[in-house]
């Protein structure tokens, strides 16, 4: 187990990203004025801060997310232990599996993953209907 | 000799990172800005981690506290209104009572701290996954599978919390 | 007078990523010509042709020279702070994933003993830094394409890991190297044909969502220059500029290294016979044949909608890769 290499990358990520922005600094010209310097909005003034309130499917997408990539640090562990613990180990992970489909059944039947929810006049006649 | 010092330095760079960040968390008057600084903290401890000969906690720190409970909270600070200067409440209610769970908390800290000889657990520098998966499976197998019905209860109830209310009244 | 090991062994790592650093550099130079010039071909045109001579090969050298050339522009509404960090960021988890890669039998950064855990691992570093670039911007194209990038990596994240876990499960070890080398002897020992078909369903589904996890095409929501102009790093320009684009296409390499390494035999030859020639050889070609097959898909396939993209992973990858993973453990323990 050796870690220094792992923190040398980072060191060497950066480092050149450092190393460049003086670089820059150093040969590229600096000539800011306000209009440059303006938010881009294809060409228009910008309307509006870009700082609102976000669509909260993406904080629920966020949610499950959590939930399973929890259950994937468990998997590991099993994964090289599988061939040793043999039968045994399979069974306790397809029960853990097993329980986390619950969830994931859970949040599939509510909805919860659709992204974009038609109002029940967007359906077509061959979904239900209200 | 230099390789000793080395390790030293970056143990102490670790930690400064870990508590300089933790301070800008805790401090920071713009909740954005307190967000951000916990990739760092985050960072810090699963280096701090690594020193301890934990891999593969170090590597789960960054997966699911980083990669999943940090991009939670992100997502959830966009969610909040007026983020643009928004400042969190500075007063502090019932300052005295919060002194027994921060003490208690504290005791625990220092508990621990004193109580564990940190360099013989991390001088036996072995890799710690197979272990811990083997762990998992026989001892530990009860609070393992019981861990799975906890995430399912979490999902849940985080998904019945996070959907919005006027579908609560269909159910 | 002799030189402890430990000096010795620190200088060579020194002197590896040093040289990973140049190798990514170069690549990303070759990638950027290839990417225009095949997506030239595909579309009837040929593309850089001037820059010097044959097939305008000099073309990437004169972008990176003219981006870092150029002026550094912070927008006035911007969260400067954030916006200078951003970069460093995304490139540092962009670059960790290349320590653990092995290019061949006894080229690799570290052989760590969570090797591709490891890599999962640090791919959530860069989802943190495109947040910040998207945020700081204070664009509502960054914004958007921040958020959309960020929710696509994560979902698309958990297919990758149980798809990953199909060689882990038949090496019994997280370790690259470990990995690699139980795959020895030619092509019918890799894990992608070993197992049938389950094998092969993983490394179809690790593809596939890997494509999304570097947004690429079909997945390359996030930077739709039709509604979103550049995504998440609108605003930056410059050199700033050019570390998003290096870690895009880094990200490239890496997705593709370690579907070469876990699932086509890394270094190995395909046949015995052809051991001759280096490790390094077969790893980085078996990379860059991905490399290409994702340059391939971008030109041809048309980008999915957010509510396909989300459908596809979470109702179609995440199911059948559960089931995958379940089926193929069980064949490794009723094989003993």
């Amino acid at each position: 187990m050796n870690f220094a290499p792992v923190l040398l990358f980072f060191a060497a990520a950066f480092a050149l990203v450092l190393i460049s922005l003086i670089l820059n600094r150093l040969l590229a010209p600096r000539n800011p004025y306000p209009l440059k310097l303006t938010t881009y909005e294809c060409g228009e003034e910008p309307v509006g801060s870009p700082w609102i309130r976000f669509n909260a499917r993406f904080y629920v997408i966020a949610l499950i997310f959590v939930v399973f990539d929890v259950e994937v640090l468990f998997l590991f562990p099993w994964a090289v232990n599988l061939k040793t613990l043999g039968m045994f180990a399979w069974i306790e992970m397809a029960v853990f599996i097993l329980i986390l489909s619950v969830g994931l059944a859970y949040v599939w039947a509510k909805g919860d993953l659709e992204w974009i929810k038609p109002k029940p006049d967007n359906y077509l006649p061959t979904q239900e209907s209200k | 000799m230099i390789i000793e010092l080395l390790t030293q330095i970056i143990f102490w760079a670790f930690v400064i990172l870990t508590v300089g960040s933790a301070i800008v968390v805790v401090f920071s008057k713009r909740i954005i800005y307190s967000a951000f600084a916990l990739l760092f903290t985050l960072f810090g401890v699963a280096g701090l981690y690594v020193f301890l000969a934990a891999d593969f906690l170090a590597a789960s720190q960054l997966l699911v506290y980083v990669g999943g409970i940090l991009t939670l909270i992100i997502f959830g600070v966009f969610l909040t209104t007026k983020l643009h200067g928004m400042s969190i409440p500075e007063q502090t209610h019932q300052r005295y009572l919060a002194i027994i769970p921060v003490a208690g908390i504290i005791a625990i800290l220092f508990y621990v701290f004193f109580s564990v000889d940190w360099f013989a657990h991390a001088s036996a520098a072995e890799p710690t996954t197979k272990d811990l998966g083997k762990l998992l499976l026989t001892t530990y197998l009860v609070p393992f599978e019981v861990a799975s019905v906890l995430l399912l209860a979490a999902l849940i109830g985080a998904m019945r919390l996070a959907r919005p209310r006027e579908e609560d009244q269909d159910d | 007078m002799i030189i402890p090991a430990e000096y010795i062994s620190l200088l060579i790592s020194i002197v590896y990523t040093a040289g990973v650093v140049v190798f990514v550099l170069l690549f990303v130079l070759l990638c950027n010509w290839l990417e225009r010039k095949i997506s030239a071909h595909m579309q009837d045109r040929l593309g850089p042709m001037e820059t010097g001579g044959w097939h305008g090969w000099a073309q990437p050298i004169a972008d990176a020279i003219k981006l870092l050339l150029k002026e550094d522009i912070i927008p006035a509404a911007a969260d400067s702070k954030l916006f200078r960090i951003a970069p460093y960021i995304v490139f540092m988890g962009s670059l960790a994933g290349f320590a653990v890669l092995p290019f061949a039998s006894n080229l690799i950064g570290t052989d760590l003993n969570i090797g591709v855990y490891y890599v999962i691992a640090v791919t959530s570093i860069v989802v943190i830094g495109l947040l910040m670039a998207g945020w700081s911007s204070n664009n509502k194209w960054s914004l958007y394409g921040a958020m959309r990038s960020a929710s696509q990596m994560i979902s698309y994240e958990i297919p990758v890991a149980l798809a990953l876990l199909v060689p882990v499960i038949a090496a019994g070890s997280m370790s690259m190297n470990e990995i690699v080398q139980n795959q020895a002897g030619g092509f019918w020992n890799w894990y992608v044909f070993k197992t049938m078909p389950f094998s092969l369903i993983a490394f179809i589904i690790y593809f596939w969502a890997s494509l999304a996890e570097s947004n690429r095409a079909p997945f390359d929501l996030p930077e739709a220059e039709s509604e979103l102009v550049a995504g998440y790093f609108t605003e930056y320009s410059g050199i700033r500029f050019a570390f998003f684009f290096l870690a895009e296409y880094s990200d490239m390499f890496v997705v593709s290294a370690i579907a070469a390494t876990v699932f086509l035999g890394g270094w190995h030859a395909p046949f015995p016979f052809l051991s001759f020639i280096p490790g390094i050889v077969w790893f980085v070609s078996k990379a860059a044949f991905l490399v290409l097959v994702q340059m391939w898909l971008r030109w041809t396939l048309p980008r999915l909608r957010v509510d396909q993209l989300m459908h596809i992973c979470w109702k179609i990858f995440l199911p059948f890769s559960f089931v995958n993973l379940l089926l193929v453990s069980l064949w490794v323990v009723l094989k003993g």
